[in-house]
């Protein structure tokens, strides 16, 4: 495999679209004006479960503005999706409270909300069930969880080698439903032009939009063009097409008009998907050095009656710990409940809150330093595959982060740390998630003009996806990133892949690098290394390259410290720093990188301290239903936040021998707190969120 | 949202006599609530009086110390004035407690002390709620009920009333001027609020048209210090859990004065008498404040998941008036 030379690569380049986000030029979805613009608004249903019995219009039609009221009744037919929640208004069974039971269409935006407004429907209520439990009776094995991963793995035999450990520990760790929340809606302007459709979508792969849609109407994909030119952040929610994307392009078929659709923050909860709760139970067995000789994960959560996604958070103790003996396990049961779906680090995210929370329990039983437990159980290759590591660099991750931080200076006893009525603590916890890549298409072209142009059907989603490329291609082309223009989100570029699974630079930059350095060849070889009159365009095509695989287990790995304080008082709990040590590979654009990681690192405080959504078991939705109860933290949550990275040199990931960023920063951040937290005040907090009032019932008990 | 009528009000006088004559009239002021709850459905008004230019925006300290506050004063406005931020730093504390800068900047007093339980069924007009349907019944006594209230709730209605400000106002004896049709009168701030009863859609004593015009705070002892403290699950941009105001004045280590009221523990701020009583004379000491807080606590009747807000709002109650007492906020 070919490495690129570097320049570009490397540097801290400011993102090329920064200026206009700041001055607020660049346009999100809903903000490209389509003359003669419909909006519309949903009718969510108010009911956990049943059957819309009729729904009554006339009302709504006669508001000033109204166009029409989609209904399961007179909604465009659809063909079957893969994805049964894009199925909108194509039967009247309710599987959830807040699914889409009617769609007002209007003249303008506050017409559609008083048309949707007056919409009555009737339904006929079955009995819901949506209360989660690890023991529910319906509780079932899937075929696989999320990503592909089997369902269960064993090795050796955990039993036995756990009954005849030194040291046993059995915890069970809970984390809640979690929502994404990205500050942009999800918003769709759909506007069809006979049997052509154009759409401006917020979704995180505008190629899956595309296809989505053509699948859905019947249509030649070449007949339809998704642009998703700027995304205001997605973290997995926009990952893959949702209900207003489907619904916005019908509406717009039915009043014959472009149609705007910008889900309402309150309906974002229902109907983009959320992180499912999850109860984990973790057994290690180890001798008294804290060697693990057994260790078992076992994983329940729930998904919806319409889609099933099981969060597979057992997977990364397949990664992590070198244990003889390991069972790893994925149970779910299915809910009247809304259907979850992707979200920052699906699996490894809930998945290693437990287990390092189990580690650094174990290394309290043992006496050993949590630091000094993890490193004593390196593997020498991946744990449940046996294959090599094609790098590794958790240990290098904790030594560094823990010079670093200061860690060693630590007294290890909990619960004595006094700072008037302050409790202060320490912890650290380990990070990892898997090296992804799917194939794409890029083109490079030699402008006549000077210049270069590469294109690729990449979504910049807020993580500097586009500059990165230009950087990429930069380095390819051998030619310095200001010549280099890079233009993603429109789906009549090369078909790229979504933005997900810490996947995209690794994805999309392999394409642009292949058509960069097959341009250069051509230029150097055929025109004597300068452009010709018309200009060049090469392509690539990177799925050969990808299906190749590799014989190697491909992780990035990270460690974690933080230290919190605790109010003795009240319970509140404030971060008073963090700290991310990476090895993710080549690190392309330090400045865009440290964004991603000190992003992921936020939305893990949020997850230890403060997010959370309640189910409402009377109507079977999620209480927390707008930015004002769903706690994301603010700047004044957020404490001085240091992130370094371990530079890996990997020559079996991509041509740019980088590993995927987007989404490790989250993982492990919640445990590292929580375990600072054990250190303050002397009490394991196993569920999440730990809000003031747990704290202040723990610290009552203790 | 339904279409409405939006009228701006040249004075006081004029838009009580606009309002009162509409039953479907609402003031708008800084419309921080207000225009949120329109959106979600839970206000439909026919007609807006706006009163941002006809109510007074400005602070006055009188020459014994009083200040009268026009209801139309930016919160931002009233935490940055001198005699508050000197003087009356409970205020100052409490209003820069909540919010976020933004809010601040548009929300105006008369607004803040109007403004409306963020119960989340209060807010989901899907949902039955007995102050926003009276008789639909109130499922935040089975359901989510966290945040809720511990104190002089019903099994009608287990809201709080969510302003930070307020809980200040009431400790430092504050009063609200109304204007109504039948001329001008002041109720305090402490007894603005009703709590639910049977009736959990009467929220305050105003009647249909009463305009609040003015804040009066009257002059403080010399000696008398305040605080506010709010406990919160993020650092900003978050309701309290419960938070605490106190004004206290100690004479030879012995309480000469105190007034004291809880924040998100009711549907008003609760001006906490019973451990007022309990205090006066009493040493200033944190198991004097401590027996106090429990005294007024006894009557707290928690609901399955809010129990918490007890040895809370002790806690915040016993840290405030030491920290008063020992001079460290004043």
């Amino acid at each position: 495999m070919s490495t690129t030379s570097s320049r570009a690569l490397g540097t801290p380049l400011r993102r090329v679209e920064g200026r206009a986000k700041a001055t607020g030029t660049a346009r999100y979805a809903v903000e490209h004006s389509a003359p003669g613009a419909a909006y519309a608004w949903p009718v969510p249903a108010t009911v956990a479960r049943g059957a819309v019995t009729a729904v009554h219009c006339a009302d709504a039609l006669a508001e000033p503005g109204a166009l029409a009221v989609l209904t399961h009744e007179n909604a465009p037919r659809l063909r079957e999706p893969q994805d049964a929640t894009l199925a909108v208004l194509q039967s009247p069974e309710i599987a959830h409270r807040g699914q889409v039971a009617a769609l007002a269409v209007a003249e303008t935006l506050e017409a559609a909300r008083a048309c949707a407004a007056a919409v009555r429907v009737e339904y006929a209520q079955l009995p819901h069930d949506v209360v989660f439990r690890a023991d529910h009776p319906r509780l079932y094995a899937p075929e696989q969880v999320n990503a592909g991963y089997p369902t269960d793995r064993e090795r050796g035999g955990f039993d036995a080698a756990y009954a005849a450990a030194a040291v046993q520990l059995d915890a069970t760790y809970r984390t809640p439903p979690l929502h994404n929340h990205p500050m942009e809606p999800h918003a769709t302007v759909a506007e069809w032009d006979g049997s052509r459709l154009l759409v401006r979508d917020s979704d995180q792969g505008s190629s899956d939009a595309r296809r989505t849609l053509a699948d859905l109407f019947g249509l030649d994909p070449e007949d339809v063009l998704v642009v998703s030119e700027h995304v205001g952040g997605g973290f997995g929610s926009k990952g893959t097409p949702r209900p207003q994307l489907v619904l916005a392009a019908m509406a717009a078929r039915v009043v014959q008009r472009p149609v705007k659709l910008a889900l309402p923050r309150r309906l974002l909860a229902p109907l983009t998907g959320h992180r499912a709760p999850t109860v984990q139970r973790v057994r290690i067995g180890a001798d008294r050095d804290g060697r693990i000789t057994a260790l078992a994960h076992e994983s329940a959560t729930c998904t919806s009656t319409v889609r099933e996604f099981v969060e597979q958070s057992s997977v990364p103790s397949r990664v992590m710990y070198a244990s003889p003996n390991s069972r790893t396990t994925h149970r779910v049961v299915a809910l009247n409940l809304p259907s979850p779906s992707w979200m920052r680090a699906p699996g490894e995210c809930p998945g290693m809150f437990a287990l390092e929370s189990a580690v650094d329990e174990l290394a309290e039983a043992c006496g050993v330093d949590p630091v000094e437990l993890r490193i004593r159980n390196e593997p020498d290759a991946e744990p449940d595959s046996g294959r090599p590591f094609s790098s590794r660099g958790l240990v290098a991750c904790l030594r560094e982060g823990a010079r670093r931080f200061g860690w060693h200076d630590r007294d290890p006893r909990p619960g004595v740390h006094r700072e008037g009525g302050l409790l202060l603590g320490t912890g650290v916890a380990a990070a990892t998630y898997p090296v992804y890549a799917s194939p794409c298409a890029a083109e490079a072209r030699a402008e006549p003009g000077g210049g270069f142009t590469v294109g690729i059907n990449a979504t910049d989603i807020g993580t500097g996806a586009r500059t990165v490329l230009g950087q990429i291609a930069a380095d390819a082309l051998g030619v310095p990133a200001d010549t280099v223009r890079a233009l993603v989100g429109r789906s009549d570029l090369p078909r790229a892949s979504v933005a997900g699974g810490s996947s995209g630079t690794a994805s999309w930059g392999w394409a642009v690098h292949k058509a960069c350095r097959e341009l250069r060849l051509r230029l150097d070889r055929d025109h004597g290394g300068a452009v010709p009159p018309g200009g060049l365009t090469v392509t690539a095509d990177t799925t050969e390259d990808v299906r190749a695989g590799s014989e190697y287990a491909r992780h990035a790995f990270g460690a974690h410290f933080a230290e919190v304080q605790v109010d003795t008082g009240t319970g509140e709990v404030r971060v008073r720093r963090m700290l991310g040590m990476f090895a993710a590979g080549r690190i392309l654009n330090p400045r865009t990188a440290r964004s991603q990681f000190i992003g992921g690192m936020t939305m893990g405080l949020g997850m230890a301290l403060l997010e959370g959504s309640t189910v409402d078991p009377r109507f079977g939705d999620h209480v927390e239903a707008d930015l004002a109860s769903y706690h994301v933290p603010t700047c004044a949550d957020v404490p001085d936040i240091e992130v370094g990275w371990i530079d890996e040199e990997d020559p079996h990931l991509n041509p740019m021998g980088s590993k995927g960023i987007g989404e490790i920063g989250i993982v492990g951040a919640a445990a590292a707190l929580t375990n600072a937290l054990h250190h303050a005040v002397g009490h394991r907090f196993r569920t999440l969120p730990v809000h003031p009032d747990t704290v202040l019932a723990a610290l009552g008990a203790l | 949202m339904k279409g409405f009528d939006y009228r701006r009000a040249g004075d006081p006088a004029g838009a009580v006599a606009a309002v009162a004559a509409a039953p479907g009239a609402r003031y708008l002021a800084g419309g921080t609530n207000l225009v949120d709850l329109m959106k979600l459905g839970v206000e439909a008004p026919d007609l807006l009086v706006d009163v941002g230019r006809a109510l007074d925006d400005r602070i006055e300290e009188g020459p014994d110390g009083s200040v009268r506050i026009g209801a139309a004063v930016r919160n931002s406005d009233l935490a940055a004035h001198p005699a508050v931020r000197r003087r009356r730093p409970a205020l100052s504390q409490a209003l820069l407690a909540g919010a976020s800068g933004q809010l601040r900047n548009t929300a105006t007093v008369g607004g803040n002390l109007l403004q409306r339980t963020r119960c989340p069924y209060f807010q989901d007009i899907t949902k039955p709620c007995n102050r926003r349907d009276p008789g639909s019944g109130c499922p935040a006594v089975e359901g989510a009920h966290r945040d809720l209230a511990i104190l002089g709730a019903s099994d009608q209605c287990v809201a709080t009333h969510p302003s930070d400000m307020a809980v200040a106002l009431a400790a430092l004896d504050a009063e609200a001027v109304v204007l109504g049709t039948a001329g001008q009168r002041t109720v305090p701030v402490a007894e603005l609020h009703r709590l639910p009863g049977d009736h959990p859609e009467r929220e305050t004593v105003l009647e249909h048209g009463d305009l609040i015009t003015d804040v009066l705070l009257p002059a403080l002892p010399p000696g008398a210090r305040s605080g506010y403290r709010k406990a919160r699950d993020r650092a900003s941009y978050a309701f309290a859990l419960a938070s605490v105001a106190a004004v206290l004045e100690v004479r030879e280590g012995s309480v000469h004065r105190v007034a004291l009221a809880f924040g998100a523990v009711a549907a008003r701020p609760w001006r906490a008498r019973t451990a007022e009583e309990a205090l006066r004379g009493a040493p200033a000491t944190a198991e004097s404040f401590a027996r106090a807080a429990d005294a007024e606590l006894a009557a707290a009747r928690p609901l399955r998941d809010n129990g918490y807000k007890v040895p809370l709002t002790r806690n915040l109650t016993v840290r405030l008036l030491t920290d008063l007492a020992e001079g460290a906020s004043r």
